[in-house]
């Protein structure tokens, strides 16, 4: 059996991932700033309220920016396919480490797909309604109206990008060989057959049948 | 002011000094007797060294067209006919109301930039102002301008440098005709309260005193001929509230946001502990079958035709 490891992202993409998360952060620390009084000592990392408020919203189009560089990427990858309703209702048993009953599946997980389909609309949501409430050059060009429901839904769509963050870096650091292969590239092949079955069979091109799994197991 | 003085702060969460009661101020403008002399609006830029840009006619009276951070008054002309063919010239000084409830102190990210004094009057603390333009999209008026120049929000400070002395405000001192008066909010509603009762005795039934309930009264007052239909003075709103959606944005959800966010943490930090970290075994190296051992799937029942009884292995 070849032991050599599998690569599932190369420099380009690691790079990218890694500029986008850079990005995400900073705009992530400036926005938290000025979304709640208990978070504005934060703007002091950016040098004081001015700042942040002067940054923030460059660090979030440059953020958009390199996220499509990964739509373009990985969007194919994170179709929803047959096995992915399966291995959802399943959720539990993969939450509690158990394989058993839990599909095969492609090179995401559905949980990754979700993640993924969310991050895009969340993305859009606060690309849009951030220009909408960039005062500096783009907020005399719309309603008050707008601007208050602009003001609402960014807030809403950080919130929610901010809870699919802390759910995607804990899968990292949960499932072990996931953040090493975007340092570095590769995983080896055991952990693609255990985690991404069909993924691993299609880069190996490895038919090995496997048993069906019983829907009521 | 003193800091005493200060009894609401924005983006504060803990309850600042209270101890000091003080009355409560009030400006009360009588659009029944103003005359569209403007000598408010220069005596604000004077009082406070505001020197907006010249601009340019558009076919009305107000001049400039617009509040802006260097104009911080304004008065709007509206020619109104009313239901019986009348022309009426309305005319209404346009300016921070300084609500008690106000929507941009409320809005405001920024700790201290906008404060509250225990008299009334809203200011705004341009040293920690970062620019955001969050009053505007708090305030129901319309009021709070951003300047291009430093990126500041302004408005009418109710001269608050000048009542802190004992003084009244620019405006009311200049004003000629005695239509903008200044006092404690007691007495500028009966003095309202006067005005009104003469006005309805002159014909106008629906002459009011305009004080919205919805932001908790203000500490700048009209006295309207027409009260029961504000919008008629240039737009002035008829129940102006803080926007739901500022509301929204600003009220108890964004507390609950931040505990979700806390929370899941924590949800992934006691997974760990709970649950554990999924590892890949025999990661890298697998170990070659071991064939000395002759394995048997349970599954599978072998059959020899050659054994007597025919039946499958025996299994242990």
């Amino acid at each position: 059996m070849n032991d050599k490891p599998i690569q599932r992202y190369n420099a380009n993409e690691r790079t990218n991932h890694w500029l986008v998360a850079i990005l995400f952060i900073m705009a992530a620390l400036s926005g938290l700033a000025l979304f709640h009084p208990a978070l504005y000592w934060l703007s002091h990392l950016f040098g004081g309220g001015p700042w942040t408020r002067i940054l923030h919203p460059f660090m979030g189009v440059l953020m958009f920016v390199f996220f499509l560089g990964l739509v373009l990427r990985f969007w194919r990858a994170n179709y929803f396919i047959a096995n992915d309703r399966l291995w959802l209702k399943r959720i539990d048993r993969v939450m509690r480490n158990e394989e058993e009953g839990v599909p095969p599946i492609g090179k995401y997980n559905p949980g990754q797909k979700l993640l993924f389909w969310t991050l895009l609309l969340c993305m859009l949501v606060l690309l849009i309604s951030g220009v909408v409430i960039w005062r500096a050059y783009f907020s005399s060009y719309f309603g008050i109206g707008s601007i208050r429901l602009a003001t609402l839904l960014h807030a809403l769509a950080a919130f929610v990008l901010v809870l699919s963050i802390i759910v995607h870096i804990y899968a990292g650091i949960w499932i072990k060989g996931s953040a090493s292969a975007m340092l570095h590239g590769g995983v080896s092949r055991a952990w693609a057959k255990k985690h991404h079955e069909l993924w691993y069979r299609e880069v190996t091109g490895d038919k090995q049948p496997e048993p069906p799994i019983n829907k009521k197991g | 002011m003193a800091s005493q003085d200060i009894i609401a702060r924005s983006a504060t969460t803990t309850a600042p000094s209270s101890i000091r009661h003080q009355e409560e101020v009030a400006k009360l403008i009588d659009t029944t007797k103003c005359i569209g002399c403007k000598a408010c609006q220069v005596a604000c830029s004077e009082w406070n060294e505001l020197r907006d840009e010249v601009g340019h006619n558009h076919g009305t009276y107000d001049n400039p067209q617009d509040l802006s951070a260097e104009t911080w008054t304004l008065m709007r002309f509206t020619e109104h006919e009313t239901d019986e063919g009348n022309l009426e010239w309305l005319i209404r000084k346009d300016g921070c109301m300084h609500c008690a409830e106000p929507g941009c102190l409320k809005a405001c990210p920024s700790p201290g930039a906008i404060i509250k004094h225990a008299n009334g009057i809203v200011d705004f603390n341009q040293d920690h102002c970062i620019g955001c333009g969050y009053c505007i999209t708090g305030c129901p008026f319309n009021i709070p301008r951003i300047s291009q120049k430093d990126h500041k929000a302004y408005k009418c400070t109710l001269c608050s440098d000048r009542v802190s002395v004992g003084l009244e405000p620019a405006c009311v001192k200049t004003c000629p005709t005695g239509a903008i008066v200044f006092g404690s909010k007691q007495d500028m509603k009966e003095h309202a309260a006067e005005r009104i009762v003469d006005l309805k005795s002159r014909g106008f039934d629906n002459a009011g005193l305009y004080d919205p309930d919805g932001v908790g009264g203000t500490h700048v007052m009209y006295v309207l001929h027409h009260a029961d239909t504000p919008r008629v003075y240039a737009g002035l709103p008829d129940q102006p509230i803080i926007s739901p959606l500022v509301g929204l944005w600003k009220g108890v959800t964004k507390p609950l946001a931040l505990l979700a966010m806390g929370a899941a943490v924590l949800a992934g930090f006691f997974h760990y502990v709970r649950v554990g970290p999924q590892r890949v075994e025999e990661d890298e190296h697998p170990s070659p079958p071991d064939t000395s051992v002759h394995v048997v799937d349970p599954a599978v029942h072998v059959y020899d035709p050659n054994r007597p009884g025919g039946q499958g292995e025996e299994r242990p």
